[in-house]
């Protein structure tokens, strides 16, 4: 019971892994894509909590918290999420397409602050941390030895239909096949008839949905939210990312599973360990298999 | 090429002037600190109005040596390099002869070297923490220390709730909980209980679940969690989450309005330790929640019954120095004997003051009175 491996830190630890997952299918997909490292990704989780956050608030007179409305906030926190990651695409990084990677990798640092202190400095919003509403109202289930909330299942739940959603378009659809063609070659693409800069947006919208979706979980699995809150949770993603092989898709959900679930039962064997865990397995990784898990070998510098 | 020269010279006069200017005025500058922004925003806010509404008593009554008294105000974020800072600005830019602030422990420790050096009389409102005021002889505090508050938060927790086995939780990066919780756990064990798991988390996290899960495996009857409200309210609702029913028991950082917003029913049943009690039927203490609730249409918090006693303290000791002189104002601050909201303070050789703790206990909703500890 008291191990750190408990069945209880396993649920703790899927339970984050899936926010991560979430969060890490942007980074991948976008850099599978176009090759560049999002830093701004995780502020995109943070402007999807805070969409869910006022959502809720606009709503909450219509309807009492329950699966409707938290249907609604979620649809709007994903619609949030997809129009800040449209947006910053088509003003930051379109305009650098064509130029060195450094580039865009630079001015993705940029905007990363630039939306954390905008949101700071806007004054509905703030510096401060605010407290997450409860969307949904909390059940409590007892299996076995393990305490389950709705909330857990209703992280596990989206992250996976999301998930499976994601590997069906790309997978199974001509819009998939689109994307894994620009994903190969963007010059033969184009020379195919299809529309790069398109799926190029696609993707951050797909990207940007889901770290939004993201959001709406944190906010709820862990109910405080402020400008900064993507900052961390955006790194750890990109370390499931990395360690899953970034660019693939199964690899970001894989990696970040493992790293939610390394978090949690290093926490609960030292609490300062869980924090820096993450750091150690992306040095683990570069130093043993820097094309992670399941990704390709690439000469690429990121 | 003259009228560009003439130009700049104007602009950097211009930009200089007002420089000059704030220094000339006739006024007593008092300096403020609080965290207006940041984790303890809600503490900043009460801090500020209580300091607000003490020194408009004052100079609605004339002021202090025949001046009126201006409040110089800084926000220090709830950060230590932010704090350090504005104290140097309050000293330097201000010129403040004597500073109030701030409220938390870290944040004190970063200003107080400050005031020392410049030997600038400084009075922390509710920093707990004991290395606080041993910087020097111009560090004083409003509040009791922590050594104290996590003694009487063990008694109560050991005497009224019978706990047996508790279990503490804490920032680490922080000095104000990390110290608190020593003290529960030495004074807990002292008195026969058992403290089966003692877990620190990162500062700014929000999933608490590993250490919960972790600690709530000894099966513990009470959780100690001296963090401030913000991580308080989290951990509480995932302390339910995870199954614990039982009563969890805190210091001053819970006392915010926040709280209950954030936990809800998480925190009913929840006891913390504080500085006064609204319900306190002391005519100074009833006095200061009618002005304050009719100047800001709410009710004061303990933080700002401490930053009001702060200010109470220190323009009581520079009316009674006579002089605004850094040493005239400290010597007479040595000998305050005042009774202010939160009790009757008379400081210790270490410019600690000697005054009692109530606990509040979370009943319905809001927050209720229940019982006074004495020193």
């Amino acid at each position: 019971m008291g191990s750190i491996f408990s069945p209880q830190q396993i649920v703790n630890g899927l339970q984050l892994g899936a926010i991560y997952a979430l969060i890490a299918l942007g980074y991948t997909m976008v850099y599978g894509i176009v090759r560049l490292i999002n830093f701004a990704h995780g502020d995109f989780f943070m402007v999807g909590a805070y969409a869910a956050f006022g959502s809720f608030f606009m709503f909450n007179f219509l309807l009492p918290p329950g699966n409707g409305l938290a249907f609604i906030v979620l649809i709007l926190a994903m619609a949030a999420g997809a129009a800040i990651a449209v947006i910053t695409d088509y003003f930051a990084y379109k305009p650098l397409r064509y130029k060195p990677k450094l580039s865009s990798l630079v001015t993705a640092i940029g905007v990363s602050m630039l939306l954390e202190y905008a949101f700071s400095a806007i004054p509905v919003i703030g510096p401060s941390p605010r407290g997450f509403p409860e969307v949904l109202p909390k059940q409590m289930f007892h299996f076995a030895q393990v305490d389950i909330s709705n909330y857990v299942i209703v992280d596990l739940a989206v992250a996976g239909v999301l998930m499976i959603g994601l590997t069906f378009l790309i997978q199974r659809t001509a819009l998939g096949r689109a994307m894994r063609a620009v994903s190969q070659d963007k010059d033969a693409a184009k020379l195919m008839g299809i529309n790069v800069d398109r799926i190029i947006s696609l993707t951050f919208l797909i990207g940007g949905a889901f770290a939004g979706a993201a959001g709406l979980l944190a906010g709820l699995t862990y109910p405080r939210i402020q400008p900064y809150m993507g900052i961390l949770p955006g790194l750890k993603a990109f370390i499931a990312a990395v360690l899953g092989g970034i660019g693939s898709i199964p690899g970001a959900v894989l990696g970040a599973f493992i790293m939610g679930i390394a978090e949690t039962c290093a926490t609960a064997y030292n609490s300062l360990l869980g924090e820096g865990i993450a750091f150690v397995i992306l040095i683990v990784v570069l130093l043993l298999r820097p094309s992670g898990i399941f990704g390709e070998k690439t000469a690429d510098k990121i | 090429m003259k009228k560009t020269y003439l130009f700049t010279l104007g602009l950097a006069v211009g930009a200089i002037l007002p420089f000059i200017g704030c220094n000339k005025n006739k006024d007593i500058v008092i300096g403020g600190v609080a965290p207006l922004t940041g984790e303890a925003a809600t503490f900043g806010t009460s801090t500020k109005q209580g300091y607000d509404l003490a020194v408009a008593e004052w100079n609605a009554k004339g002021g202090v040596l025949g001046k009126q008294i201006k409040l110089a105000f800084a926000d220090d974020k709830g950060d230590p390099a932010e704090g350090a800072t504005v104290y140097t600005k309050l000293i330097e830019q201000d010129k403040a002869i004597a500073i109030l602030g701030t409220v938390m422990s870290k944040v004190s420790l970063a200003g107080a070297p400050i005031c020392q050096a410049a030997k600038i009389p400084m009075i922390a409102t509710a920093s707990t923490n004991p290395k606080v005021t041993d910087v020097g002889p111009f560090i004083f505090r409003a509040c009791y220390i922590d050594p104290f508050q996590g003694t009487v938060g063990a008694k109560f927790a050991f005497d009224e709730l019978k706990a047996r086995k508790a279990a503490c939780l804490f920032d680490v990066g922080n000095d104000y909980p990390k110290g608190l919780s020593e003290f529960f756990k030495a004074k807990f064990t002292a008195l026969g209980g058992e403290v089966v798991g003692f877990e620190g988390h990162a500062t700014g996290t929000s999933d608490f679940k590993a250490q919960l899960t972790k600690v709530l495996a000894a099966k513990p009857d009470l959780l100690y969690i001296s963090d401030y409200y913000s991580d308080v309210a989290i951990m509480a609702k995932q302390a339910r989450e995870l199954g614990f029913k039982g009563p969890m028991l805190g210091g001053d950082g819970w006392d915010s309005p926040k709280l209950i917003e954030i936990a809800g029913s998480a925190v009913e049943g929840c006891f913390f330790t504080n500085h006064y009690a609204k319900e306190d039927k002391a005519p100074v203490v009833q006095e200061f929640v009618m002005k304050y609730t009719d100047k800001y249409k709410a009710a004061p918090d303990a933080l700002a019954a401490l930053a009001y006693d702060a200010a109470n303290i220190m323009l009581d000791a520079i009316t009674r120095a006579g002089a605004t002189d850094g040493a005239a104002i400290q010597a007479a601050l040595g000998k305050t004997d005042l009774r202010v909201v939160t009790g009757q303070v008379k400081f210790d050789e270490k410019r600690n003051p000697v005054k009692s703790a109530v606990i509040i206990e979370i009943k319905g909703g809001h927050e209720v009175y229940k019982t006074t500890i004495a020193p």
